[in-house]
Formats: C-alpha cells, structure tokens, sequence
C-alpha cells in the first residue's frame, strides 16, 4: 500500500468504512482485508480487473453479502441508492418505466419525468422497459436511485458497454450529481482512463487493495502497472473531457439544455 | 336456480378470483413446477387426514407448509438445482400418499374426486372455507404486493430498500399452500395449477402493467370457470377437466389474436 495522500474531502462526513474486510465464498476468497473510508461529496472509484472482487466489494458495502471478518461501518440512517449493471426483467412480467419508477418511490409524475431527464433519459416514462436498450436501462436505474435522495450512491460498472463519448459524459453526469445532491459516490470499474479524470480517489483492487490514493498518483504506482500495464497507462493517459456539446440517448450530438 | 349450481358457482368464482394474484405472482416467478409439487404432496395430504381423522384442508395444509419449508432448505445446497429437489419432493410425496392409502381397505374414496375435484357437491362449509382462506390471501398479498414485487424483479436493489427477498418468498410460499388447500375440491389436486397459470398467461399477452395482469388473469378465471360449469352441464363431462378446457381455449384464442396483432404491427 501506497501512503494515501492528503484527500480534501477528509473533513467531511464519513458516510461508509470498510475495516478490514474479507469475504469467503465456497472456501475460496473472494476478497481480502479491505479497508476503504468514503466521505460526503466524495467519488471514489475502486478498479480492477476481471474477477478482483469488484462487485463483491460493492454487495459488502450495501450489506448484501456479509463479510468473514472485518466490519462495514455506515452512517445513522444513511440512505443508499443502488445502480447495478442491469437488471434482468422475465417477458411474463409487463412493466413500465413509471410502474418500475414507483415501486420505490411515490412520488407525483413530475418528479419522475424529471428524474429521468435529469439522467438524460427524458420521454421514456410510458416504454415499456422490455423494449429498452442497455443504456437506457441504466439510466433509468440512475434515475431510480436519484429519486431516493440518497445520501451515498453506489454504481456497479456503469460504463459497462458504453462507447467512449457516453462513458465520458456519464462521467460527467455523476460528477453533476455528486455536486447538486452533495451525496457521497462509490463506483467499480475496469474502465482506467476516463474513471480517473472524474474521480478524488482510486482504489485498486485485486482481490486485496494493491495501492490507492489520488488518481494521478495510483497511476504512477508499480502494482497499478503491474496488473493494467505500463503501455495502456502511458497510451491512454488520464482523459480529461471537455464537454462542449450534449449527447441524446442515441450518442447524437444535440444542443446544450 | 338448482342450489348446487349456485353453490359450485359461488366456490368456483372465489378459486379463480384467489388464483389471479397467486398465478401472476407464480408465473413471473417462474414457480410453475413448485405449484404441481405443492399439488402431488397434497395427495399425502388426503391420506394422512384420513388416517388421523381430520378435516382433509387442515392435513393438507399442514403437508404443503412442510414441503414449502423442505424446499426453502434444500434450495440453500446448489449441488442440485430446485427442478431436480422438486421432482423428487413431487413424486416422492405422491408415491407416500397412494402407499398410505392403499394401506387403508377400510376407508372408501373417491380418488378421482380429489384429483379432478367434484366442484357440483362443494357444500356451504366448503365455500366458507374459501372464503376465510381467500380473504387471508387477500390481505396478506395486498400488504406484501409492492416489496413482493421488487424482490422479484431484482432481489439486490429490493434488499437496498429493506425488502428481504427470503422473508417474503416463505410468505409467498404459505399463501400458495393455503390457495391449494381450499381450492383442491374445485379443480382437483391435478388441475389446481392449470388454474394458477393458464389465466396469467392468457392475460400477459394484452396487458401491460402487473396489476392489469392480474385482473385480466381474474377475467379469464372467471369466464373459465363460469364456461366449464355449462359445459359440463350441457354435456355432463367432468367439471374441473371442463373448466380447464376452457381456460386452454381462451389461452389458444389470445395467442393467436397476440400474434396477428404483433404480426400486422410487424409489416
């Protein structure tokens, strides 16, 4: 482990800490002696590749998956909102945009339809979501979870089967949300570029916790190296967008607002 | 109108109305199969209630809360998936039920009344029964539909909102138990799960929210049943096999006007 260096956030809230955290599954370790702290405001974004435990990481911290030893500490009441990759809806069951929308909330449909354009997903209220894309489906999962004010939300891989232009501007939608809803952000992804430009702290993950800190500094450090590459580091480099125009569901370039 | 008739009619409407939200909930959830185990054990059911003089409903019941348990604990060991576990607790159950029976000479029954029901002698104590279990069903799945519902569409994001996806589903599986028990001298112990997924399927292909499926399902229940009655009235065919018929053909007639539909929406 890398030292963690001085984070700007520390003097916020602590929303959720990892101490020591390790989960077994089937005698097989799943991941090991995790520690990781996430203030108010503050994106974290832990990477690592296929089979690190990533998603693992993610269950432990919403108290799904139980841990073998070590313990998760979350704040009083904290309100949680979840994105995972996808959900898989069975055919037998007909279900609406607004009818999935309010199984958690009851909210009025104003609220709705703005939450959904919010995420940039405006218009879809009436789909059915059997007829929905990938990406569609994950931004309305966004939005679901932004309905429920959360406090700190947790996004599993949400750039997952995104090209390259909605990933960045996915990137900077949950930056716009952490910045209006002042919530806490923990986000998994094997994705090394563009995560890092939105990012205050990186946590690389492979099965235990290999470095971590800033993201201009994890990138710099030999077991990050070690497990992406010297070359993709160097290739890629840390993307830093420049949004100067706006993307409609399609990945067609449209006007701001 | 004859008593009996309006009794059997009175029995039969409440078993479809009950069925609709069960049959839904059975068919996104892909428990058909739990519903035909639920239905074989019943028969161990009949056997042990005649053995210790009970009333039948109470012991079959009591054997379907049981195989409901037996199934939420062997599901935890994944070396077997939960099809083969419910053959084997299916067809076990069966073969314990028609052993015990065959031990009885004494006792003379109607096999066929309980497996394809006998809905024309249902009496007032049979229809108070469905009422006080349909009314139980009723309550309990009005309280439990929404985090019932969340679980079943993505168990992850319902925990994150409290809903325990084990809790309700051992709920679930009771009220399955109950349906079956107070529904068994409708249909009969075999058809009792035609009845709980046929009116689903038929109504999935016209509606587009669960609610809506639910009650399109409690349609296609009723006309089902209220057809298998005349049916087996004009014709004098056995009245649950009748009943199930009917609810097979209006299933083929929404299939096919679905698949027109879809077929000119296509071109």
């Amino acid at each position: 482990m890398s030292v963690i260096p001085p984070n700007p956030r520390v003097a916020e809230k602590v929303l959720l800490r990892l101490n020591k955290v390790s989960v077994i599954h089937d005698q097989t370790p799943i991941i090991e002696n995790i520690d990781l702290t996430l203030h108010k405001s503050e994106i974290v974004t832990v990477i690592g590749p296929n089979g690190a435990g990533k998603s693992t990481l993610i269950k432990t911290a919403l108290g799904i998956i139980q841990p073998v030893s070590g313990n998760v500490e979350r704040a009083k009441s904290l309100v949680m909102g979840y994105v995972p990759q996808t959900v898989s809806l069975d055919n037998a069951l007909p279900l609406s945009v607004e009818r999935f929308l309010r199984l958690s909330s009851q909210v009025e449909i104003g609220a709705l339809n703005q939450a959904l354009d919010q995420v940039g997903a405006g218009g879809i209220l009436r789909s059915s979501m059997h007829t929905l894309s990938g990406g569609e489906i994950r931004r309305v999962l966004l939005a679901r979870a932004l309905l429920k004010e959360p406090e700190l939300l947790i996004l599993d891989e949400p750039t997952a089967g995104v090209d390259i232009n909605g990933q960045a501007a996915l990137y900077h939608l949950i930056q716009q949300i952490r910045d209006s809803y002042r919530c806490g952000v923990l986000l998994v992804s094997h994705d090394l570029h563009i995560v890092m430009a939105a990012t205050d702290q990186v946590f690389c993950l492979n099965r235990h916790l290999c470095c971590s800190g800033a993201p201009e500094q994890v990138r710099e450090h030999p077991e990050y190296l070690a497990i992406f590459g010297h070359q993709t580091a160097e290739e890629l480099g840390i993307y830093r967008h420049r949004h100067d125009h706006a993307h409609n569901l399609h990945g067609d370039v449209c006007d701001h607002g | 109108m004859d008593e009996f008739l309006l009794r059997a009619l009175i029995g039969g409407v409440l078993v479809a109305l009950i069925s609709a939200p069960l049959g839904c909930l059975v068919v996104w959830q892909r428990m058909a199969y739990f519903g035909a185990t639920l239905s074989h054990a019943a028969l161990l059911g009949i056997a042990l209630g005649l053995v210790l003089k009970v009333d039948l409903r109470l012991s079959i019941l009591m054997v379907s809360l049981l195989i409901a348990l037996l199934l939420m604990l062997i599901r935890r060991y994944k070396t077997l998936s939960s099809d083969t576990i419910l053959g084997i607790l299916a067809h076990g159950s069966l073969a314990a039920g028609i052993l015990a029976l065959s031990f009885m000479p004494t006792v003379r029954i109607d096999l066929m009344a309980y497996l394809f029901g006998d809905i024309l002698t249902i009496n007032w104590t049979d229809i108070t029964w469905i009422v006080v279990g349909g009314t139980l069903i009723a309550v309990i799945i009005a309280r439990i539909w929404q985090p019932l519902l969340s679980v079943i569409i993505n168990a992850d994001l319902a925990w994150v909102d409290g809903h325990r996806q084990d809790r309700l589903q051992l709920i679930f599986l009771m009220l399955i138990s109950v349906a079956v028990a107070v529904s068994m001298q409708v249909v009969g112990l075999l058809l009792i799960v035609s009845l709980l997924i046929i009116p689903p399927a038929a109504a999935r292909l016209f509606t587009r929210s669960p609610e809506q499926m639910v009650s399109a399902a409690a349609m296609v229940g009723v006309v089902s049943v209220l057809g298998g009655l005349g049916m087996s009235l004009e014709l004098d065919t056995p009245t649950g096999p009748s009943i199930v018929a009917c609810a097979s053909i209006l299933f083929t007639i929404a299939l096919i006007a679905s698949s027109t539909k879809q077929f000119k929406h296509d071109r």
